[in-house]
């Protein structure tokens, strides 16, 4: 990106920037399909039933029958986490969608009338941008009870605001472009217009900030699963996973290294795909 | 008025309707508790007359707006409501957590900064050598959960090196030594993640003003490297930089939550945790207005910050 | 009079991943001490690369070969940091849009002192003074208040102004302007290149001046060159040019001008389009569109002199045709007067 500079004639700018981006999409792609394979998966794959306590088999470490280890109560880790993730995935990318299904209409409504409508829609929603994240999402827990279920709805309202934010900004960018005023000349009449030629132009930086969220909001699902907030027993999360390893941290560690590396690896899987994306559909670098 | 002053006011006077918002939202949340919050509070406590004696304390027979409005006094007057498990005024409790907050988020923030800044320019104006150094850290900076970190770092350092300790706290003033001993590895923690999204913003912010016309023309002008990269380029990034920091704070407040409450650090954000555990919503409450009132003053601050070195930003004009 | 600047064989190509662009190809001309030499062509032509070549401000990814002899030193040999010492000092570059050039955190002025101190060693009070000064050459009204304004508060007009003084700080023998008024109203235009004409006149400098504009050449350049697909195909003196253009290119460029007085219809156009640079034509790159494309055009035309001063790279003409090797022309395929 930078080794093209402002003396490079235009033709030579254009060209550079499809490569890099494209292999990272590719690979986050890849490792994310194969994350996603295992959590549909899940009963196939695991080896042991996640829940089956053995008390002969205690904290062992790495061995064949025990691919990540056993923890405190002979319950093989590797099973463990292969069903959490299921869990926590499915909350962290059901409250990216929830929230994009929300979000979306509300930004594109906001961005493409503007005036009162826009303040109407978009005060409340910078109220909200107001809070950090974590803390906005306890505080609804606190009012409403712990839970996987609230948990999401929890990580879709924090999230609303800045997908909507998002697609605000991109709505307001195309809108001004004249081929929208061409087709309002022709007679297009508005929700014409918003669906067939606003929405599929401006939607590009909102897909981008999804996917990055995605990883975000995992981290948070387990954020709030450690604290007790998020899924509560019997339902299994990556969180209670990493609150559980810690009693055993010193004798067995790897009960508390793997749901981690869970989480870093889709993390970074969302995150160069959204990265990958952007080259592609937010060439103008709306999102962060 | 100059024009800085101005700025600064106007930016004041927004900040209070978002302050009046959160508070309402706050507020609010007792009310949104399904059942009765009081009952829930009391417990095994709730008897009948217990019961009707906190909700006359609590105002809860009176209109909404008048509870609001009372309420809101009440902070004016520093008066937050009580903790009803011990009786001991919410606002003397946040008074007691909230150094032990700030000095942890400021320290992470710092060190974030001092590890950022540096690397990103460095990764900007020598891209080969530096960049792929820089790119493994931001990686691992942005994908891993901090709060799984901080325990990794207490295994290493206070489980098999025994250097540091894995949780409590001392006040500062008490014993400055100690204090930074305990402070340690939850700063660290919160400084590697925080750190990695600096990293990532000053290396972007610097790439793109290096291509910008005016650096060119800086060249043109036969300015020395050093001064077009820290003079003229630094300056100009410093805009998104700092607004992201700004932003990045409030993250951090998010995630001191978890820390505090890893490292048993008896800061707001584990107050709040425990509060919520208990169902003391008094306290509940009191924590997410001052953390929330934090993050606003923080940005505010960032906003001025950025009016200083943008001179474009107070004047109203886009960059 | 000595030649302050002398371009040989000025190769530059953009290696990029897929391809290599060849933005310049085989440029050489000289400018004389004193001249303002206007280089004209069409966007993509390579003028401003070859400028910035001269500068030596291309990226790395340019591959640039020849000579370029600047005051009598080859510029190839000479480290960044004497390069650096060089610009801003002896050539000056201005570019086109005044909006983007100036940093849009500092002031004005002190844009004009720290170019000012980047090559002398004066202090700070000296070197605003003598930024004041400058912008008091340029022409900006009441210099003290507007030196403290940050880039923002200045007109389009005034910016390029100040951009103009920076350039000129250090009184340098050569001042490259790339299409210095092309993004400013008719009016301003019009003052800018007074200011420059003055500027010549009251230091001496010698100016290069790029332009896709035929009609500012014809107010202020001395002599003419002209360029296509990186081709240098022309040069004249200016009223050579516009009496009696020898290239077809150039022919054609004139006649495309609208004149006043001119009948409605439609505007004469050149057919066909500009050459992809990966894969330019092997020999004159405008003979694809060209109307006197003969069997030679497929060899590079080498720049040739014909009477008055007045060089042409074009099989067409006779004395390329005797440098290049061939027999001279029959009489009916003649170059002067045919129409575009």
């Amino acid at each position: 990106m930078s080794a093209i500079s402002a003396t490079a004639p235009a033709a030579l700018r254009r060209d550079l920037t499809v490569d890099p981006g494209r292999r990272k999409a590719r690979i986050g792609l890849a490792i994310l399909g194969v994350l996603v394979l295992v959590a549909i998966l899940a009963p196939l794959l695991a080896p042991h039933d996640p829940d089956a306590i053995e008390s002969g088999r205690v904290l062992r470490g790495l061995s064949l029958t025990h691919p990540f280890g056993s923890d405190a109560l002979g319950r093989d880790v590797l099973s463990r986490v292969i069903f959490s993730f299921r869990v926590s995935l499915s909350v962290a990318v059901g409250s990216v969608v929830l929230a994009f299904v929300v979000g979306i209409p509300l930004g594109l409504i906001a961005g493409y009338r503007g005036g009162w409508i826009d303040t109407l829609i978009m005060r409340p929603v910078d109220m909200l941008l107001a809070l950090p994240a974590l803390l906005l999402a306890i505080a609804l827990i606190a009012i409403v009870g712990p839970g996987s279920l609230i948990a999401l709805l929890a990580i879709s309202v924090i999230y609303v605001p800045i997908l909507a934010r998002v697609i605000r900004s991109s709505t307001l960018v195309v809108t001004s472009q004249t081929f929208i005023e061409a087709a309002r000349a022709r007679g297009a009449s508005s929700p014409r217009i918003v669906t067939r030629h606003v929405t599929p132009n401006a939607i590009g930086p909102a897909i981008v900030q999804a996917s990055v969220l995605m990883g975000f909001a995992l981290q948070i699902e387990a954020a709030l699963s450690f604290l007790g907030l998020g899924a509560q027993p019997p339902t299994p999360s990556l969180g209670v996973m990493l609150a559980d390893g810690r009693d055993v941290l010193t004798q067995a560690p790897w009960v508390e290294i793997f749901p981690g590396l869970a989480i870093a690896i889709t993390v970074l899987a969302f995150n160069l795909i959204g990265d990958g994306l952007r080259e592609r559909l937010d060439p103008r670098g709306v999102t962060r | 008025m100059n024009t800085r002053a101005r700025f600064i006011v106007r930016r004041l006077v927004l900040a209070v309707p978002v302050l009046l918002a959160m508070s309402a939202f706050v507020f609010l949340m007792i009310h949104l508790v399904p059942g009765d919050p009081v009952r829930t509070m009391l417990g095994f406590r709730a008897t009948p007359e217990n019961v009707a004696q906190v909700r006359d304390t609590l105002g809860l027979d009176q209109p909404l707006f008048a509870q609001y409005t009372r309420w809101l006094g009440g902070i004016l007057h520093g008066d937050l409501g009580q903790d009803f498990i011990s009786h001991t005024p919410v606002a003397t409790l946040l008074a007691q957590r909230l150094p032990v907050t700030i000095e942890l988020t400021s320290l992470s923030m710092t060190l974030a900064i001092v590890v950022g800044v540096p690397l990103g320019v460095l990764a900007a104006a020598r891209p080969s050598v530096v960049r792929r150094l820089t790119e493994g850290f931001v990686i691992a900076g942005i994908s891993i959960p901090d709060f799984w970190l901080g325990i990794m770092l207490v295994l290493l350092f206070a489980g098999i090196m025994q250097v540091l300790p894995p949780s409590g706290y001392v006040p500062f003033l008490e014993d400055p030594v100690q204090n930074l001993r305990y402070m340690a590895l939850p700063v660290v923690t919160l400084a590697f993640g925080e750190a990695a999204y600096i990293l990532r913003t000053t290396r972007g912010a610097m790439e793109a003003t290096l291509s910008t016309p005016f650096v060119l023309f800086a060249r043109a002008r036969g300015l020395s490297e050093a001064s077009i990269v820290f003079r003229h380029t630094l300056r100009n990034a410093a805009v998104p930089i700092v607004t992201v920091v700004g932003i990045q704070f409030g993250v951090l407040l998010g995630g001191a939550i978890v820390i505090e409450y890893l490292f048993a650090l008896p800061g707001i954000g584990r107050l709040v945790v425990t509060a919520i555990n208990q169902r003391n919503y008094t306290v509940v409450q009191g924590g997410v207005l001052v953390v929330a009132t934090l993050f606003v003053v923080v940005t505010l601050l960032t906003d001025v910050l950025v009016g200083l070195v943008d001179p474009r930003v107070e004047e109203g004009q886009t960059a | 009079m000595t030649a302050l600047l002398q371009i040989d064989n000025l190769d530059v190509d953009f290696r990029i991943a897929s391809a290599d662009v060849s933005a310049v190809s085989d440029v050489s001309l000289e400018i004389a001490e004193g001249e303002i030499f206007g280089l004209v062509g069409e966007s993509g032509c390579g003028k401003t690369t070859l400028a910035l070549a001269l500068m030596g401000l291309l990226p790395g990814t340019a591959d640039v070969r020849g000579t370029i002899r600047f005051q009598g030193r080859d510029l190839a040999g000479l480290s960044d940091e004497d390069m650096r010492t060089l610009r801003g000092d002896r050539v000056s570059m201005v570019f086109q849009d005044p909006m983007t050039s100036l940093d849009p955190c500092f002031s004005v002025g002190s844009q004009v002192a720290e170019t000012i101190r980047a090559h002398r060693p004066i202090d700070r009070r000296a070197a605003r003074a003598n930024a004041l000064r400058l912008l008091t050459d340029v022409g900006i009204p009441e210099p003290e208040r507007r030196y403290g304004d940050p880039p923002h508060r200045l007109s389009g007009g005034m910016r390029q102004r100040v951009v103009i003084a920076t350039a000129l700080a250090n009184e340098p023998a050569l001042l490259i302007a790339d299409e210095p008024t092309t993004a400013l109203d008719v009016t301003i235009q019009s003052q800018i290149l007074d200011l420059l004409r003055d500027l010549r006149r009251a230091h001496h400098t010698t100016i290069l001046l790029i332009t896709h504009d035929l009609g500012v050449v014809a107010q202020l350049c001395d002599r003419v060159g002209v360029m296509y697909a990186g081709q240098l195909v022309e040069v004249a003196p200016t009223e050579e040019i516009f009496r009696a253009p020898l290239h077809p290119y150039t022919q054609a460029l004139l006649a495309a001008l609208p004149t006043a007085g001119q009948e409605r219809g439609a505007l004469r156009v050149i057919e066909g389009r500009v050459p992809d640079l990966t894969d330019p034509p092997p020999g004159c790159r405008f003979a694809p569109r060209c109307p006197h494309r003969m069997d030679e055009c497929d060899r590079v035309p080498p720049l040739a002199t014909e009477p008055g001063d007045h060089r042409v790279a074009c099989w067409l003409s006779n004395a390329t045709r005797a440098a290049g090797g061939e027999g001279p022309l029959e009489p009916a395929g003649s170059a002067e007067g045919a129409s575009a």
